[in-house]
């Protein structure tokens, strides 16, 4: 994984002979580890603990026998479709922008502009976001007004800004930037001299992404792409200000069993579901790490 | 480069860079056309949205709350990731993978798995310390681990680091010297960088603040929405354009200098 928003990124050589290791010098990480200890690794362990804890505080698996159920299975999925399609989609868009931000000036003022844009962007969810898009091509918006003055309705059957499709198109308003970042650094690594000496042995257009910088920037491409799916499958905030109720996705799952308005808060049950969460998002970001590893060997 | 594949190349840009500023551009005019519009169907575009800010004062008070809250969890960051950081580098080589794969553990955690854990932690923290809506700042500092780490794990790549602190060390300077005067001097443009992260991500949060009852400025954003939609509408486009104008006019100011490493641009 490379830094936001840093295009050149290089990884300092280790020290390898090492100063002399004090135990004393052991002291100066300790206040990150008792901070990460209490605020990170504290809450993990409470979450998988709890999730093994049943209502009458015996040890079971019984809080995920609550996971067994149609409507869960259905919030998983629907995550799961709304993930991958703006995963796909994201990756495919913003790898083009950043493609075109790659090929300009490196200390211009475009490159500057969409790179702090997408740092913005990127953060921007939740409730903001809900409302740009109402804003836009909900039943009071101005592009769907405008529209629908030209006699074309966006909604002829249903307003699906409001249904999973319409979270895909939002949810591409944040994974287009965080794919510019993300795979910028990657478009850095790749040199004119490859393109050049691909020429020089009469390669094409065609030839060179096909052979040349297709396979170098593949790897990445598809590791950045699953670091969107698990941005959007923990993304919670703007479906949250968009539907008030039914737990359409499984972070909507989670937030109406902590949320006890009635009465029916459930911990462990919530518990569990994060587990499952936090295992979905866990497999997909293993992979992303084998492929980061990867390109990083050939961009150096 | 031939002269046609240039062309190709400008037809490209100027393609995508027109699609992806209709895309980005578009949502923010509406919601800036939005909080302008009159009560009624006919009557005319006013600011009453906007000049209803300051007086609405639980909007108010979200966003000194927030802009607090950004302060202290960069500062914290510079303060604790930071000098953590180096000394990795420095003095504990051996650790510094056990502290990327925490720095980056967050990740993969979605925030709304990560609060159900930290949630009991908060309750125990404001019965037997404070109930300060400043405290979520820890919790804050955990989101933006991933991103600052990355910012500051480039920027460290990009200059001498152990050439620089034992020049430093060996004209007798001590560690707080060495941080201030030397290392913080020379990445810069990556220590803005983490810092704007952080300001964004805090700007932004709602999931933490909503499930724990804070109030912050997205919580508060979408409180006033179900009274006055076009006032909230109105913060939450000035918050964008907010984070947005600091976030360009902090990336002018951090090119600043050439890192004295001259190992190239940190930025």
């Amino acid at each position: 994984m490379t830094a936001a928003g840093n295009p050149a990124f290089e990884t300092a050589a280790r020290p390898t002979s090492g100063g002399r290791r004090l135990p004393l010098s052991w002291l100066g990480v300790v206040p990150f580890f008792i901070y990460v200890g209490i605020f990170l690794l504290l809450p993990t362990a409470i979450i998988v603990a709890g999730s093994l804890v049943a209502s009458d505080g015996s040890i079971s698996l019984s809080n995920y026998e609550g996971i067994n159920k149609p409507y869960m299975y259905k919030a998983f999925i629907t995550s799961f479709q709304i993930s991958a399609v703006s995963a796909l989609v994201g990756a495919v868009l913003g790898a083009l922008l950043a493609y075109a931000v790659a090929t300009g000036n490196p200390h211009g003022f475009l490159r500057r502009t969409v790179m702090s844009a997408s740092g913005v962007i990127a953060q921007f969810g939740g409730v903001t976001l809900a409302f740009a898009f109402v804003a836009t091509i909900g039943t009071e918006g101005i592009v769907y007004k405008l529209l629908l003055d030209r006699g074309i309705n966006m909604y002829p059957d249903t307003v699906w800004l409001f249904e999973p499709s319409g979270f895909t198109l939002i949810y591409l308003y944040f994974q287009i930037p965080l794919m510019v970042l993300v795979f910028i650094p990657a478009l850095d690594g790749i040199r004119p001299q490859w393109r050049e000496a691909t020429e020089s042995l009469g390669g094409s257009t065609w030839h060179y992404w096909r052979f040349v910088a297709g396979p170098l920037l593949f790897p990445a491409f598809l590791g950045c792409t699953l670091l969107l799916f698990a941005n959007a499958f923990s993304a919670y905030a703007t479906v949250a200000a968009l539907v008030t109720q039914g737990g359409i996705i499984a972070p909507l799952q989670v937030q109406a069993l902590l949320t006890s308005e009635t009465g029916s808060s459930q911990p462990g049950l919530a518990k569990a579901l994060a587990v499952a969460m936090i295992f979905v998002v866990l497999v997909v970001m293993s992979l992303y790490t084998l492929l980061q590893r990867r390109t990083a060997h050939w961009l150096r | 480069m031939t002269a046609s594949r240039r062309f190709r190349l400008r037809a490209f840009r100027l393609a995508i860079f027109v699609l992806a500023g209709l895309f980005f551009l578009v949502p923010i005019f509406a919601m800036l056309e939005f909080s302008t519009r009159g009560n009624d169907v006919n009557s005319p575009r006013n600011l009453d949205a906007w000049i209803r800010i300051p007086s609405t004062p639980e909007l108010a008070d979200a966003i000194t709350v927030s802009l607090e809250l950004a302060v202290i969890t960069s500062l914290m960051m510079l303060l604790l990731i930071l000098p953590t950081m180096v000394w990795v580098r420095l003095r504990l080589p051996g650790l510094s993978r056990v502290v990327e794969f925490i720095c980056l553990m967050p990740l993969t955690v979605p925030a709304i798995a990560l609060v159900v854990g930290i949630k009991p932690i908060y309750i125990w923290i404001s019965l037997n310390f404070t109930d300060s809506i400043l405290a979520l700042s820890f919790a804050y500092l955990i989101l933006v681990l991933p991103y600052a780490y990355r910012a500051l794990d480039a920027g460290l790549g990009a200059i001498d680091l152990k050439t620089l602190t034992e020049a430093a060390r060996s004209l007798g300077a001590g560690w707080g010297t060495v941080m201030l005067r030397v290392v913080v001097p020379n990445m810069r443009s990556a220590i803005l960088n983490a810092a704007l992260l952080s300001v964004a991500l805090v700007l932004g949060e709602f999931t933490f603040a909503n499930i724990m009852n804070y109030e912050n400025l997205q919580v508060a954003i979408q409180f006033v929405s179900l009274v006055d939609a076009n006032t909230s509408i109105a913060v939450a486009v000035a918050s964008l354009l907010f984070a947005f104008v600091i976030l360009i006019v902090l990336s002018f100011v951090g090119r600043g200098r050439v890192p004295v490493g001259g190992l190239g641009d940190v930025k």
